[in-house]
């Protein structure tokens, strides 16, 4: 049907001589010739996964991923070039590799006795994909909307401390949406080039939204970046309060869709799956926001940060910067660690530097606290 | 566009209601032409290339429009989508080229002799003369849908064509991706350098994908001959010079398309073109000549006089700024230029451009000397049919 198949794998190829990004380090020609003609059930095909890598060819500093899936078989389908994508970026996990999940937030030990002195806040947040229907880089208008309509009936059901209200974005209220700004809570459509390359974008703001308890603790996106965005959060530092909740709400919303037929999306080699291959596994990110002004300057900071699997960002986000010695501190891993291991690492790892900040504000040295690499 | 929804094989399983976009905010044209039963029509069809009806409207979806400039939201992603899906695109082209019908035919005129006059437009009055247009290379699917492999077959073509021009035609391409930084500089100050669509109604066509692979820019060495490769169309050509004599400017761009166009076709890739349509571009707003003539002119006088709008109406002219389709005029120079695409010929509309801006440049003058231009109200210029 398509008139590119008249042309040869050369002639289609697409030119990454400018590219840094991994899907432009693992797409060889020869490979790029082996896929070009496969699609996925849906039709999702090579040059949609990696159109976003073609159009955004990267910072020289921050490698991203230049590819999306666009339904549950792409990670089937297209493994040839997404195997070595997963393991580039996800520390050598192998594609025989099987991942744990643990959602059980009484495995976690501790965490709930951060110094509120020092940390300022708690957060984890995840995303689910609903099995059955296409990604947000294809999914049609039709399939949207039935995965808003499911997820607004599921979470309508949750009670007790989940209680909450969805605002779909284009039904909105001026006053709802300043109050959702104020909250922090307001996600806008997507500007990054990266993420409108791939379609995700497309009849913005149909079928939108967002959902929160009434007590504000846990929220969730519905068709941002993937089918749903899920949040958990607290000021000060009782992380096993936020996790717990975190498992809860989860673990609910789930047996709520199961009850309507329909799962998160799910294998024991990628766990969750979802739009991006960096957010496979877990696709969670539990972090504190805690005051390090002594620590972060010590030329040791990004050793230990690095020994403990952690990463450090600006409290606005993934790409600021610090502000008032505060920084944002979070598990780096996603693949191959279960939900329970990285909510572990970053409670265990915040108490150390909490530790080592104090050991520095007394004058003393933290020789002796500096931890094995995990 | 080659992602999305467009060619999800999913959504059929979904009912027209399910599918049907939400136009309720929305003032384009497309949102006023699509009903829900138009939809369901429209909705398993697709081109032999692949383009349904979802990547047809999707910038219109993507893009709601403006209370006062009415947007088409609409785009072709080959020749055929102009047939294939003729029940929505027909009374799109109705409404936005003065009720244009589905059985009309077009006027191409492209021989220069036939244009009237247009040597001695008074260069005290007008500081620029400029024509463009654009075409499409019969075969390859266009900008919004095209693939890479297609992009750089229209490029190849193209500067083959280009590099066989001579004489006051003879000039040089610059690919965008391996251009100097000093031949950068040179085309931004030339004024010739284009850059990647920003606006989110080309983006949101997919038009921008591959960026700036296969992309260019060709002009002759005199600086009065541009072609650009790959951006909004396969094909951008414009003829310019300073001062006021249209008439060698409209004999150069025609000259020059002529000449390009037999090297298309010796190679069997002419100009997309039919009888009812006339030229073939990606937007609906473009087609039939696709031509925009026109002048920068200093009017300070006739801009600021009660009839200015209804004389402009009148010659079937429209102004704008000079910096192009969106900005005010600067110390009351205007580029003035025709409004019609459709249904008149390239020289048609060229004549009323030249005709049109002599006797403004002569009510100017009028008003300059503080005498009436009453009795030079021009009658209204009958529409192209």
């Amino acid at each position: 049907l398509n008139l590119k198949m008249n042309f040869t794998a050369e002639q289609e190829y697409p030119d990454l001589s400018q590219h840094s990004n991994h899907m432009a380090k693992v797409l060889t020609l020869e490979m790029y010739a082996n896929l070009r003609d496969k699609q996925t059930s849906s039709g999702f095909t090579v040059d949609d996964v990696i159109q976003t890598g073609v159009d955004n060819p990267g910072h020289p500093f921050i490698m991203t991923v230049g590819c999306v899936a666009g339904d549950e078989e792409t990670y089937e389908v297209f493994k040839d070039l997404l195997d070595p994508i997963i393991e580039d970026r996800h520390g050598g996990y192998k594609p025989t590799d099987k991942h744990k999940t643990d959602l059980n937030p009484d495995n976690l030990q501790g965490g709930d006795d951060l110094d509120p002195n020092y940390v300022l806040s708690s957060r984890v947040r995840t995303g689910r994909s609903i099995r059955g229907f296409c990604l947000p880089p294809h999914c049609s208008r039709g399939e949207r909307r039935a995965i808003e309509g499911l997820s607004v009936e599921a979470l309508g059901v949750l009670d007790g401390d989940l209680k909450g209200k969805y605002y779909a974005l284009k039904d909105m209220t001026e006053e709802e949406q300043q109050q959702l700004i104020d909250d922090h809570f307001l996600f806008d459509k997507p500007v990054s080039p990266l993420l409108l390359a791939s379609g995700m974008a497309r009849d913005w703001p149909d079928g939108r939204g967002i959902w929160h308890n009434d007590n504000k603790t846990f929220l969730v996106w519905v068709n941002e970046e993937d089918h749903l965005r899920v949040i958990s959060m607290q000021k000060g530092g009782n992380m096993k309060e936020v996790f717990n909740r975190f498992c809860t709400g989860l673990t609910k919303i789930e047996e709520l869709f199961k009850e309507k037929g329909h799962e998160f999306m799910w294998n024991e080699h990628l766990g969750y799956v979802l739009t991006c291959p960096s957010n496979l596994g877990t696709g969670l990110r539990g972090g504190v926001h805690v005051k390090l002004p002594n620590l972060s300057k010590h030329e040791k900071f990004g050793e230990v940060l690095k020994r403990l699997r952690l990463q450090k960002r600006g409290t606005g986000g993934v790409d600021t910067a610090a502000v008032g010695g505060v920084f944002d501190i979070s598990n780096a891993d996603r693949l191959g660690f279960s939900e329970v291991e990285l909510v572990q690492m970053v409670v265990d790892g915040v108490k150390l530097l909490i530790e080592m900040e104090k050991r520095l504000e007394a004058g003393q040295s933290i020789n002796d606290l500096m931890p094995e690499q995990k | 566009m080659p992602f999305g929804n467009t060619h999800n094989n999913f959504k059929l399983n979904y009912s027209v209601e399910d599918e049907f976009p939400d136009l309720t905010k929305h003032n384009n044209h497309m949102a006023k032409v699509l009903t829900k039963e138009m939809y369901a029509k429209l909705r398993d069809k697709q081109t032999p290339t692949g383009f349904t009806v979802d990547d047809v409207i999707q910038t219109g979806v993507d893009n709601p429009g403006h209370p006062f400039i009415m947007t088409v939201g609409c785009v072709a992603g080959d020749e055929e989508s102009y047939e294939v899906f003729k029940d929505l695109l027909d009374p799109v082209i109705s409404d936005r080229h003065g009720g244009y019908k589905a059985t009309d035919k077009h006027k191409t005129d492209l021989n220069f002799e036939n244009l009237k006059g247009g040597d001695d437009l008074d260069p005290n009055y007008v500081l620029s003369s400029r024509v463009r247009t654009g075409r499409s290379i019969k075969g390859y699917a266009l900008p919004p849908h095209n693939s890479r492999g297609e992009r750089r077959a229209v490029e190849k073509l193209s500067v083959e064509a280009l590099n066989s021009l001579d004489g006051e035609f003879k000039g040089k391409y610059y690919p965008l991706k391996s251009m100097t930084d000093a031949e950068q500089e040179q085309l931004i100050a030339d004024h010739f350098l284009f850059d990647k669509p920003v606006s989110p109604l080309l983006l949101g066509a997919g038009m921008a994908r591959d960026w700036p692979d296969a992309r260019g820019i060709w002009h002759n060495e005199n600086k009065t001959f541009l072609v650009w490769v790959n951006e909004e169309d396969h094909l951008r050509v414009i003829s310019m010079q300073k001062g006021g004599n249209m008439k060698e400017v409209f004999k150069r761009f025609c000259v020059g398309l002529q000449r390009i166009e037999e090297i298309f076709k010796k190679h069997n890739h002419g100009f997309m073109w039919n009888e009812h349509l006339g030229f073939i571009l990606t937007c609906p707003s473009n087609l039939g000549t696709g031509l925009r003539g026109g002048v920068h002119v200093k009017l300070p006088k006739l801009s600021t006089h009660a009839k200015f709008e209804e004389i402009l109406n009148r010659l079937r002219l429209q102004k704008r700024g000079t910096g192009g389709v969106d900005t005010a005029s600067v110390g009351g120079v205007f580029d003035i230029s025709n409004a019609d695409r459709i249904g008149s010929s390239e020289v048609d509309q060229v004549q009323c451009v030249v005709d049109g801006v002599k006797l403004m440049v002569e009510m100017e003058k009028k008003l300059e000397k503080g005498e009436s231009i009453d009795s030079m109200i021009p009658a209204q210029k009958a529409p192209p049919l």
